[in-house]
């Protein structure tokens, strides 16, 4: 007996929805199956990672925070992805926007005024575009693969912030810590509540809206469907490939830079040599688990920040490694890219002669 | 010749009975019973889509039937793969081939060879059969630098090497020109003369009167007759491949005909593609109310020369081309459609329709900056305005008769008639001033083809100029007022339709206007 992979003549629609639910299911069960294999009680551990983080208002506003800069980042890869541009290194690009941004706390921290926080997240926005020009540049210049070049442009980027940190912006008064001044008045986002909510959330619901619209109902999110699936009806339409690829470098490099600065003149409050857990890269899960749609990403950037404090939950209370988050985004985009399959092609089942007759001939 | 209860004086080479090939519920082959006789050209006649290509790759071993039975030489038989084919002796040669562009002849056919028949000196086999059967060969030349009929020899030698009792070729005349076409057949004769069978697929009904002793007509899937082309007119074989009379074009001379609305001069451009052809010294020119049509063999740059003119290829031409009493160099594919000119481009899915979209976006794809009133734009906010698309939809659906599962379908949904249907009926609705219009009824319907033609020659009547691109000499004789003949990005001057003989297009397609460039007529 043989399975095989057989496309589909029409794209299944019922397919396209359950994909994701599919892909989630088969995340718990693996994720129970390798509690259990650990030696853990697969049911609490599963509790303590989804449940438990929704259950207590603090724990919910340290979801939304996670959240945000994963909606906001999510958001720009999804139109970037759908154009068929693959940018992979959100993360370095956040890292430049919080360097960028931060220039005007750590250079002219005297100067106070809410002009100075508008600024900061305009240049949080223009740092990640700019360092997504170069992947960009290297792409439409040369035709260097933006995949490798936008990753790895993420460690030159982290290896700067580091250096930064810990030379020219390092904190005089710092105690020799690997940190920059703390942020002070507007410098810092408006925050509210008892926890740590904070401005950035709205922005990333706002520009995740925006978006919705424009890839519905306006001209630039058709070029960007119609460039991203058929090149060629794209250029009978008089749309530039080379163009769509600098727009989704700008908009989603901005976006990045922008959640990066969000991060750093939010909840951190400072620069440190890590100022995300890697947001940039799981934006990626959460633009595919969200379908591309930026409807979609904002329930997909809420699930993938349950999966941070959930992590965090199960480290406290099973003394289960912290690594079981990476490893349940890992799988979650596996059985997501898995079961997207489904969505071109059925399977079927071969009989033995059957089976050799198709092998040889397909 | 009508069944076969009453041969049983001999069994024929290949006998299918009964065959039925299903995809999911679709029918592609219904139950056909047909008979191949040793030494004779056996014609399966019908339209793009009646099966044609499904019942072949089954006797090859590609496809696997459904139901029925296929018998070779008397012995019922289950065609595995095409290898299996070819060591019963079934040949086949394609009408796309697949030869690596960077390798020699003898190269290429080494590869597709058994092990058994690699061995000894095969470029001298490859010459001395070559030359045999007049199908000259150069079996150290690069396939890059071969014309498409020179391709086609090698996946003919290929076949020969293995010595076939039945060779099936698939439309073998698709790409080449009149002249060649007729060596093809000097050469098959050849083959029968020495026992050999052929099974020969096409839908030019000419050629099959010429050269075949039986032929066997599939409609839908399904055997509507057997009949003696001997016997039968042109006219009644494509009645049966229709099933209806064909609807003629009705075309009336043209005395009106108006200043220049497209011309280009001293036009030289290189591909932006490693294996795109480069455009030489091209000069033409469109007037209003004239269709000016350019035959040649597919590859000989007519997509470039398209691709120039729409603008798409991007400016890199250094010549002047002119549109609408304008020089539009420079000008992109949207400013053209501004000045008044519409693009039809050959392939229809990927290139000018997108397949899952849905029919109102594909008509925005090339409305959206034509500045046409009402706009499908909201002004400002670039909002696209679906109340508008819905209507121009419905509009271009009822002009042009597409017929669709349901209102705004997805493209891909569409037959190919009625997506092609579509996609010109999206430009004209337009009533441009200048079309441009590549292989306007490829692979499609008798039905929908004389559709699209009309309604070509119709604006042409209106006063807009038309350069047509087609490899069809039927289609190219039914619309033209002047013909220009394309071979290597060269393109011939451009004479009266009525003073060329398909003889002379011939020529020309081979290359005799090429550098010191023949005057024919004129």
């Amino acid at each position: 007996m043989q399975i095989v992979l057989e496309k589909r003549s029409q794209a299944s629609s019922w397919m396209n929805v359950m994909s994701p639910v599919l892909a989630i299911g088969l995340t718990v069960i693996m994720g129970g199956l390798i509690f259990a294999a650990m030696g853990k009680p697969p049911l609490t551990a599963l509790y303590l990672y989804f449940i438990d983080p929704l259950t207590s208002w603090w724990s919910i506003e340290e979801v939304l925070v996670k959240a945000g800069p994963l909606v906001l980042i999510g958001v720009g890869l999804a139109v970037c992805f759908k154009a068929n541009v693959w940018n992979i290194g959100a993360e370095g690009q956040l890292t430049a926007g919080a360097l960028m941004g931060a220039m005007v706390p750590v250079l002219l921290g005297d100067w106070q005024s809410p002009w100075a926080l508008v600024l900061m997240l305009l240049l949080g926005a223009l740092g990640g575009a700019m360092f997504a020009f170069i992947p960009a540049w290297l792409k439409t210049r040369f035709g260097v693969n933006e995949i490798l070049t936008s990753l790895m442009l993420v460690y030159i980027a982290q290896l700067f912030l580091d250096w930064m940190v810990r030379g020219p912006w390092k904190d005089p008064h710092g105690y020799n810590f690997p940190k920059s001044v703390a942020f002070e008045g507007w410098h810092l986002l408006p925050m509210w509540g008892d926890g740590r909510m904070h401005l950035g959330l709205v922005v990333a619901l706002v520009i995740a809206l925006v978006l919705y619209w424009v890839m519905r109902n306006n001209l630039k999110g058709f070029e960007v469907r119609v460039v991203g699936s058929a090149p060629r009806a794209g250029a009978f339409a008089g749309f530039s490939q080379t163009k769509m690829v600098w727009f989704c470098f700008a908009l989603s490099g901005g976006l990045a830079g922008l959640a990066g600065l969000i991060e750093v003149a939010g909840p951190i409050g400072q620069l440190q040599p890590h100022i995300s857990p890697n947001y940039g890269f799981t934006a990626i899960i959460v633009a595919f688990l969200g379908r591309l749609n930026p409807l979609g990403v904002v329930f997909s950037g809420l699930l993938l920040a349950i999966s941070y404090i959930g992590g965090e939950g199960v480290q406290i209370e099973l003394g289960i490694s912290d690594k079981t988050t990476q490893v349940f985004q890992g799988m979650l985009l596996f059985f997501i890219l898995m079961c997207d399959t489904l969505i071109l092609y059925r399977v079927r089942y071969l009989s033995g002669t059957q089976a050799n007759i198709e092998g040889e001939t397909s | 010749m009508q069944n076969n209860s009453n041969n049983c004086l001999h069994t024929p080479l290949l006998r299918v009975t009964k065959l039925t090939k299903k995809f999911g519920d679709f029918v592609a082959n219904d139950d056909l019973c047909l008979s191949i006789e040793t030494g004779k050209v056996h014609a399966l006649l019908g339209e793009n889509g009646a099966g044609k290509s499904t019942l072949v790759k089954m006797m090859y071993g590609a496809l696997q039937p459904t139901s029925g039975t296929i018998e070779w030489q008397g012995q019922t038989i289950t065609v595995a793969n095409p290898a299996h084919a070819r060591d019963l002796g079934i040949g086949m040669v394609f009408q796309h081939f697949s030869l690596f562009e960077a390798l020699t002849v003898v190269e290429n056919i080494s590869l597709a060879l058994p092990p058994q028949l690699r061995q000894g000196n095969l470029s001298q086999r490859i010459a001395s059969l070559s030359n045999e059967y007049g199908l000259p060969l150069n079996p150290e030349a690069l396939v890059a630098d071969l014309s498409v009929g020179e391709r086609q020899r090698i996946e003919i030698v290929r076949c020969l090497l293995q010595q076939p009792k039945l060779l099936i070729m698939d439309e073998p005349t698709a790409v080449l020109t009149p002249q060649e076409a007729q060596a093809l057949f000097a050469t098959l004769r050849r083959l029968v003369a020495e026992g050999c069978a052929v099974l020969y697929i096409s839908h030019r009904l000419e050629e099959v009167k010429q050269i075949c002793h039986d032929a066997t007509i599939l409609r839908h899937g399904q055997l509507v007759a057997k009949v003696d082309p001997q016997v039968e007119t042109a006219a009644t074989l494509a009645q049966l491949m229709v099933g209806s009379s064909v609807h003629q074009v009705n075309r009336q001379a043209n005395n009106d005909v108006g200043p220049v609305l497209l011309g280009l001069t001293h036009l030289n451009h290189r591909s932006s593609t490693p294996f795109g052809v480069e455009l030489l010294d091209i000069n033409l020119s469109v007037k209003a109310g004239e269709i000016l049509a350019i035959a040649g063999v597919a590859g000989n740059g007519q997509s470039e020369l398209f691709g120039v003119i729409s603008g798409e290829e991007g400016d890199r031409s250094d010549c002047s081309m002119v549109l609408m009493e304008q020089v539009c160099n420079g000008l992109n594919i949207n400013q053209r459609r501004q000045l008044g000119a519409a693009f039809v481009p050959e392939e229809r899915m990927g290139h000018g329709a997108v397949e899952h979209l849905c029919l109102t976006d594909n008509i925005l794809l090339s409305r959206h900056a034509c500045n046409d009133t009402p706009s499908p734009l909201n002004r400002g906010l670039m909002g696209i305005d679906r109340a508008q698309l819905a209507t121009l939809n419905s509009t271009i659906g009822r002009d042009y008769d597409v017929r669709k599962g349901h209102e705004d379908a997805q493209a891909g949904s569409l037959s190919g008639g009625n997506l092609q249907k579509f996609v010109v009926g999206r430009e004209l609705n337009r009533k441009p001033k200048v079309l441009v219009i590549n292989q306007p009824t490829w692979g499609v319907d008798a039905g929908a083809a004389a559709l699209i033609r009309q309604a070509v020659i119709d604006l042409s009547r209106q006063g807009s100029a038309i350069l047509v691109i087609s490899q069809d000499l039927d289609e190219i004789f039914e619309l033209a007022d002047t013909i220009a003949v394309i071979s290597r990005g060269q393109l011939s001057a451009g004479y009266a339709a009525s003073q060329l003989s398909r003889e002379d297009i011939g020529l020309m397609m081979a290359g005799s206007h090429e550098q010191n460039s023949v005057e024919v007529g004129a």
